[in-house]
């Protein structure tokens, strides 16, 4: 049997827990530099507050309803996220870490456990040691498993938070309860024509007929079949794969206007997934560059436009990829626009030590020694200290966070202030 | 002698929570091999003391006075076990009508107590129309002397 154990609106959650006066009230956090909603509490959605609402649209409800704002507080949710799957870790040695806030729990030999009761013991564990609410579902498989978890959550006075899907009937009420575009794996795309071809629910998905799903979609999609038919096809997967694309993006404080501005940003970007990708030890053979104007300006020009860069050898370089960074960059920019957001995504990764030489390219492994040693200085001293030519070195690389709350588990000088004075 | 000897200076121990683990440096191989190389072992950290149980401990700063009594002074770290069950007598940090407050607890059978360790406070009788979290039981406090 599977469990995907979940965390309850993770992010709000977290910020509840060392400010449980927030308990009960509308809470949102916002994305990086403070764009727009990325998590919300669940009072937070029964005012209405859509997901990746812009902040500044919606600054007169977030006051009006008394919404409390958080900027992301990534230290935080990292720390939390890592005690609650620990915890997790203790009742199967067979757990994927699904996300951030989720996990797949594979329960082997546990034919004789109650499982609801290993749920419930879960659930209540992880709240009493780290204040986090969580959903657990149960069931034979991990796409089951998915609908199971909805099912706890959606109806919590009910299952209390867990539920055990077990026989042949509860399976089969799940899934006509569970629409086509719900269905864990199902890609909007394809939940439009299987909709159009009359597929409601996971039920009718279930009953096609394998040849059509091989026809019209892919294995994946027969795969998952097989899953809700309560057949495990789809494994548990304990290894964390390295990253099959790295992407910096980011909107920009104020609007840039000239080429100067917008490369200097495209270069920082591309430094810092050149970082991240040294950190995973991969090399990359090419790269997006994209800009956009501000679209919330519906009078201003309105533009946008990426462009993919393919390198000559594959690269770990900052130098080299700021370099070809910039090279797109100067294919797609567009003189007259009030640029609002730009990012780097790198692409083609493969591990460095399997990368791939070009017989015409001399000297393309010339920088390892020299990022190595970046690298190693940026460790010693922090982040950003060693930048290139074409970064701007006033420019402290800094994130608009303007709701930002304590990193109360991650830094001993912002723990929670306890006030014993409190008169009676 | 000039003017900064005056001042004692103490070096604190760095407050960060890695482990060290000494660098068994055998790569030279002209000498002698270390003796002690076999006896290395990982140095002492705080944490082995005070942190049972690591997924649930949280840190705390206390301001204030009312716990002096129970050796808590103004601007000590409160090392908090949340795994622990609040049992009668211990000391805890809670959650009353908005604020965080750190006090003893004393449960009887039909209301809580919270008793402050200092003759200047009085006890806050935990009644319905509170609402009163125990948030985690206090297991160490770490104070400079």
């Amino acid at each position: 049997m599977f469990a995907l154990v979940d965390c309850n609106n993770f992010y709000a959650s977290c910020e509840r827990v060392f400010q449980p006066q927030l308990e009960n009230k509308p809470v949102v956090i916002l994305s990086n530099n403070d764009g727009c909603v990325i998590a919300r509490s669940n009072e937070a959605k029964a005012l209405g507050i859509p997901m990746g609402a812009p902040a500044f649209q919606y600054k007169e409800v977030f006051a009006r309803e008394k919404i409390t704002v958080f900027s992301s507080n990534y230290p935080l949710y990292g720390d939390m996220s890592s005690r609650v799957m620990k915890i997790l870790e203790s009742y199967t040695p067979n757990i994927e870490i699904y996300s951030i806030d989720e996990a797949f729990l594979l329960f082997d030999g546990f034919d004789h456990f109650d499982l609801n009761a290993q749920g419930l013991a879960m659930k209540k564990q992880v709240q009493k040691w780290t204040g986090i609410p969580v959903s657990v579902g149960i069931a034979p498989t991990k796409a089951l498993a998915k609908i199971a978890n909805k099912i706890a959550k959606k109806y919590a006075a009910k299952t209390g938070g867990v539920y055990l899907m077990q026989t042949e009937e509860q399976r089969i009420k799940a899934l006509k309860w569970t629409k086509t575009k719900d269905i864990w794996g199902i890609g909007r795309r394809h939940a439009k024509r299987l909709e159009l071809q009359g597929v409601k629910t996971a039920y009718d998905f279930s009953n096609l007929p394998d040849t059509w799903i091989r026809k019209h979609m892919s294995v994946l999609e027969l795969r998952l079949k097989k899953d809700l038919l309560g057949i495990p096809c789809i494994e548990l997967d304990e290894t964390q794969p390295a990253k099959k694309s790295i992407a910096t993006t980011r909107s920009f404080q104020s609007s840039l206007y000239t080429f100067w501005e917008v490369e200097e940003r495209i270069a920082t970007y591309a430094v810092s997934c050149a970082e991240k990708l040294r950190q995973q030890k991969s090399s990359c053979t090419a790269l997006l560059v994209f800009v956009r104007s501000n679209p919330h300006k519906k009078d201003n020009q309105q533009y946008r436009n990426s462009c993919v860069v393919t390198l000559p050898y594959a690269t770990d370089s900052s130098i080299t990829l700021a370099k070809y960074a910039a090279f797109g960059l100067k294919n797609i920019y567009k003189d007259g626009v009030d640029y609002k957001k730009a990012g780097v995504v790198l692409m083609g990764l493969s591990p460095s030590n399997e990368k791939q030489l070009n017989l015409f390219h001399g000297d393309q492994n010339k920088h390892d020694t020299l990022m190595q040693t970046i690298d190693k200085l940026h460790l010693r001293f922090g982040p950003h200290r060693i930048k290139l030519a074409n970064q701007d070195l006033n420019k402290t690389w800094k994130m608009r966070q303007e709701h930002l709350s304590a990193r109360f588990t991650t830094e001993l000088s912002e723990v929670i202030c306890i006030n014993p004075e409190k008169k009676q | 002698m000039n003017k900064t000897t005056e001042n004692l200076i103490f070096f604190k121990p760095a407050e960060e929570k890695t482990h060290h683990i000494p660098l068994a440096n055998t790569g030279v191989s002209a000498g002698f091999p270390s003796p002690a190389d076999d006896f290395k072992e990982l140095r002492i950290s705080i944490d082995q003391e005070v942190v049972k149980n690591e997924e649930a401990t949280f840190y705390a700063r206390v301001a204030g006075q009312s716990m002096q009594g129970a050796g808590l002074d103004d601007g000590d770290l409160l090392v908090i076990d949340r795994s622990k069950e609040p049992l009668d007598n211990a000391i805890a940090v809670c959650f009353i009508d908005g604020e965080f407050t750190v006090k003893r607890l004393k449960v009887e059978a039909e209301c809580v107590y919270l008793m402050a360790e200092n003759p200047n406070y009085s006890p806050i009788k935990v009644t319905e129309d509170n609402e009163l979290i125990i948030w985690g039981v206090v297991t160490y406090v770490v104070k400079k002397v």
